[in-house]
């Protein structure tokens, strides 16, 4: 505390927001369904995030018994395995992942971490949580259309899309592009939201480096999606041309069961540049919210400030621009110049350096801290280890010559599975039992909390580690069955049994998870408004669960940086951000 | 890929500009009292005009992408582009210009006139330049009509396929501004003073400049001017 003029500590009278400014709910229809109010759109979108991706874990029950006992459920054959594959993929990466972190933890978050009352357009707010109700709703309407939901693989590769053959050709295929479609457009304004209130909406003293890195990760992963979504727009709004009108953007010359279709021209590979334009940000939109979310449980349960803050902001805005220079390291087998493998592969492996460089100050950061193993920090330790891991078989794909091989095998599923799958749930569910108690009031048992931990997370390396080893042993990927193939050896199909074993003990656990979270809401220890004694704003409002316009009449005013755990000399082992020094020495 | 990549340079060009000046190298564990003025409490217009700006960035983004695509497909489709056909563009897009032009010049007036607090100029503003945009969107919609009667149909061909999603786009944004000014006029006529429609005003001009902007880059590679561009880049840069 050398550097800072004496004047500047002095006290400073806090903002005051004149009442009418606020917007007020009249009704419980307002209030509760169509409110504007940030903290209620962000549990509108959790429980339908939530409720959705419960739909693609049975998805992926149902793809795991096929694949350890094939032919034994009668309901899965060939087409519907196909499409079980899509909608899990497609659900679990956009409408699970995506709309929790941005539009579940986002909302609830950014205004209280930066002490606003609300998002500062709360009627655009609200219109995109609708909007992204009806994308879900259209989704699920693919289930029930004639010829199912489309079966073309979460990528969507034309021509195979749209080509009479694939599941769901006839209505599937329309009411998924439509959905993303209006996924995207919900997106869009709820992006505008996020951004502009971290850039407009902060409290007084709250500059941008005195922001939680949760907010910093939200924030760059929304700025981030803002300018790669609309490539999946595009995207989507050409192939669903190429379908309906007939047009040939992304379709060549292909003949049909004998007939010549009347595509001719068209350029799959401009869809596959379009769609990983989109992909491979995609990536780093679930994964940056995460290392953010990530840092603040590590620091508040290891009462200990987090080890290289200017750093950890720096490294999540470098990823965030190099990520958009290496989408074609998903393309590796499309055929492209062998000059752009080279140049994309070195651009993968430069991102694996500020990656690095948040792993290592995590770890530093719980070098000698005093650890607290709540389950929020077993969550996050849980993370550190799975990211670690899939990172590295990340670095192994990332090379052209390893990844050829590779690349259409069970090992490629255990990577993303590892990195995007298994590592940013750890965090949503690290996150969840860190702020339920904000949330509602109450803590969530932790007795429970733990019994889903461990299962969860030694369930998940039972699942994703033999996976890699068939991988490597040649199993393809996408296979509906492996039948008679000289090169897999029996005890593929062994280690296929236990798998599912393991993904139906998994799978169950989230059950338990459920129960927690409903039993708790009624019959949870009472909180309190900041027991895990954190030094974020969110932790500091009047009232818990924070009331309309978060705060009471005066917004909080804030004196230190988000990470004041064990400051020498203080009495307290943490410093609130809105703190005053004078009240902080007293104390 | 190259028109999507320059775009979004130029984003991280504001974006590191703008983050440059943030303090970034600030050691805020060193840091205690109240620090900085924050640009807001209660200033709504500086958030809806960052607001605007964000959303600008996303439209931009969308419309590089598109044009990307285009020189994707005509690039990538055949060895030497053999089934791209070029698009002949209906003469009425000049006049259609010439409309779009003179309804962002419009607003830009009605700005000033807000600025300088006359609302009768700024109702008649509101008005030229409301009636302009629709004519350019009837205009338009023209346009489809002249090529559609002369054999050209979206699936006929990829670069009448382009040509309809591109001006489809372009139209549809053109739209949707429509109703943020029909707003503001029916502010201006239920009686609220110049000084407080300066703000609508001023943020449906720049999304006209903007869009104009876009249209005239729109109308040079539908034309062909922008291959003559392209042809120039690829010898100075080989």
């Amino acid at each position: 505390m050398s550097d800072v003029a004496a004047e500047l500590v002095g006290p400073v009278p806090p903002a005051e927001v004149p009442e009418l400014e606020l917007y007020h709910p009249r009704s419980w229809i307002t209030k509760y369904v169509f409110c504007q109010d940030a903290k209620v759109i962000a549990i509108q979108y959790s429980a339908t995030a939530m409720s959705i991706g419960l739909v693609a874990l049975v998805l992926s029950w149902l793809m795991r018994l096929q694949l350890a006992f094939p032919g034994s459920l009668a309901l899965i054959d060939n087409a519907s395995y196909y499409q079980f594959i899509t909608m899990h993929g497609m659900i679990m990466v956009i409408y699970l992942l995506t709309a929790l972190f941005l539009g579940g933890f986002g909302n609830y978050l950014i205004p209280l971490m930066v002490g606003a009352r609300d998002m500062v357009f709360p009627y655009v707010n609200m219109v995109s949580y609708w909007v992204y109700l009806l994308a879900v709703l259209v989704l699920v309407a693919g289930f029930f259309a004639p010829g199912g939901p489309t079966g073309a693989g979460w990528t969507l590769y034309p021509p195979q899309a749209i080509l009479t053959g694939t599941p769901g050709r006839d209505w599937g295929i329309i009411l998924m592009l439509a959905s993303l479609i209006l996924f995207i457009i919900g997106f869009t304004m709820g992006g505008l939201n996020y951004v502009v209130t971290v850039l407009q909406g902060r409290t007084r003293g709250m500059t941008l480096m005195r922001m939680p890195l949760t907010v910093w990760g939200i924030f760059t992963a929304t700025v981030m999606a803002l300018l790669a979504f609309p490539a999946l727009f595009v995207a989507c709004v050409m192939m669903l041309l190429d379908r309906v009108l007939g047009t040939s953007f992304f379709m060549p010359s292909v003949v049909e069961l004998g007939q010549q279709l009347t595509y001719s021209g068209g350029s799959p590979i401009l869809f596959q540049h379009l769609f990983w334009f989109f992909g491979h940000p995609e990536v780093y939109i679930v994964a940056l919210p995460a290392f953010g979310i990530v840092s603040d449980l590590i620091s508040t349960h290891a009462r200990k400030n987090i080890f290289g803050y200017r750093m950890m902001v720096w490294a999540i805005v470098a990823i965030g621009g190099l990520s958009f220079l290496v989408w074609a390291h998903h393309m590796y087998i499309s055929g492209m110049n062998p000059y752009f493998g080279f140049f994309f592969a070195t651009t993968t492996l430069i991102i694996a350096v500020p990656t690095a460089i948040k792993v290592y100050n995590w770890v530093l950061t719980l070098w000698r801290a005093d650890i607290r193993l709540t389950v929020p920090m077993l969550f996050a330790l849980g993370f550190i280890v799975t990211f670690v891991n899939g990172g590295l078989s990340g670095l192994f794909l990332g090379n052209v010559v390893v990844d050829v091989p590779l690349s259409a095998t069970m090992f490629v599923v255990a990577h993303f599975h590892m990195v995007m799958g298994v590592a940013p749930i750890l965090v949503v569910f690290g996150g969840i039992y860190h702020w339920y108690p904000k949330v509602t009031g109450r803590m969530l048992n932790e007795t429970l909390g733990k019994l889903h931990f461990w299962v969860t997370f030694l369930g998940a390396y039972a699942i994703f580690f033999p996976m890699h080893y068939i991988g490597l042993l040649g199993v393809p990927r996408r296979y509906y069955e492996l039948g008679q193939t000289a090169f897999v050896p029996p005890s593929a199909a062994t280690l296929n049994v236990f798998i599912t074993v393991a993904a139906l003990i998994v799978g169950a656990a989230q059950l338990v998870f459920l129960f927690n979270v409903i039993w708790s809401l009624f019959r949870g220890k009472e909180a309190g408004g900041n027991p895990w004694r954190a030094t974020t704003l969110e932790w500091q409002t009047p009232q818990t669960p924070p009331g309309h316009g978060n705060w009471g009449r005066e917004l909080p005013v804030v004196y230190r940086w988000a990470y004041a755990y064990s400051v020498p000399g203080m009495t307290q082992d943490f410093l609130p951000q809105n703190q005053p020094p004078a009240a902080a020495k007293a104390a | 890929m190259s028109v999507i990549i320059l775009f979004l340079a130029g984003i991280a060009a504001i974006a590191g500009w703008w983050l440059t000046r943030q303090r970034l190298t600030a050691k805020p564990w060193l840091e205690e009292g109240v620090i900085g003025d924050l640009p807001h409490e209660g200033e709504r217009g500086t958030a809806a005009k960052v607001g605007l700006g964000v959303f600008l960035a996303v439209a931009g983004s969308l419309f590089s992408l598109v044009i990307s695509a285009y020189f994707v497909r005509k690039d990538l489709s055949l060895p030497g582009g053999a089934d791209w056909r070029p698009q002949p563009v209906p003469n009425l897009l000049w006049l259609n210009t010439g409309v779009l032009i003179l309804s962002s010049l419009a607003l830009q007036w009605t700005h000033g006139a807000a600025k300088r607090d006359r609302i009768e100029d700024v109702r008649s503003g509101l008005s030229i330049a409301g009636a302009s945009t629709l004519l350019f969107l009837v205009g338009q919609l023209a346009a489809w009509r002249q090529l559609a009667e002369a054999g050209y149909f979206a699936a006929s061909s990829p670069a009448a396929a382009f040509f309809y999603l591109i001006t489809g786009i372009h139209g549809l944004h053109v739209a949707g501004g429509l109703v943020a000014l029909g707003r503001a006029g029916a502010k201006a006529w239920r009686g609220a003073t110049a000084e407080q429609l300066r703000l609508s005003v001023g943020l449906c001009t720049a999304y006209w400049h903007f869009l104009l902007v876009v249209w005239l880059i729109i109308l040079a590679l539908l034309t062909g001017w922008a291959d003559d561009f392209i042809v120039i880049c690829r010898a100075v840069v080989p």
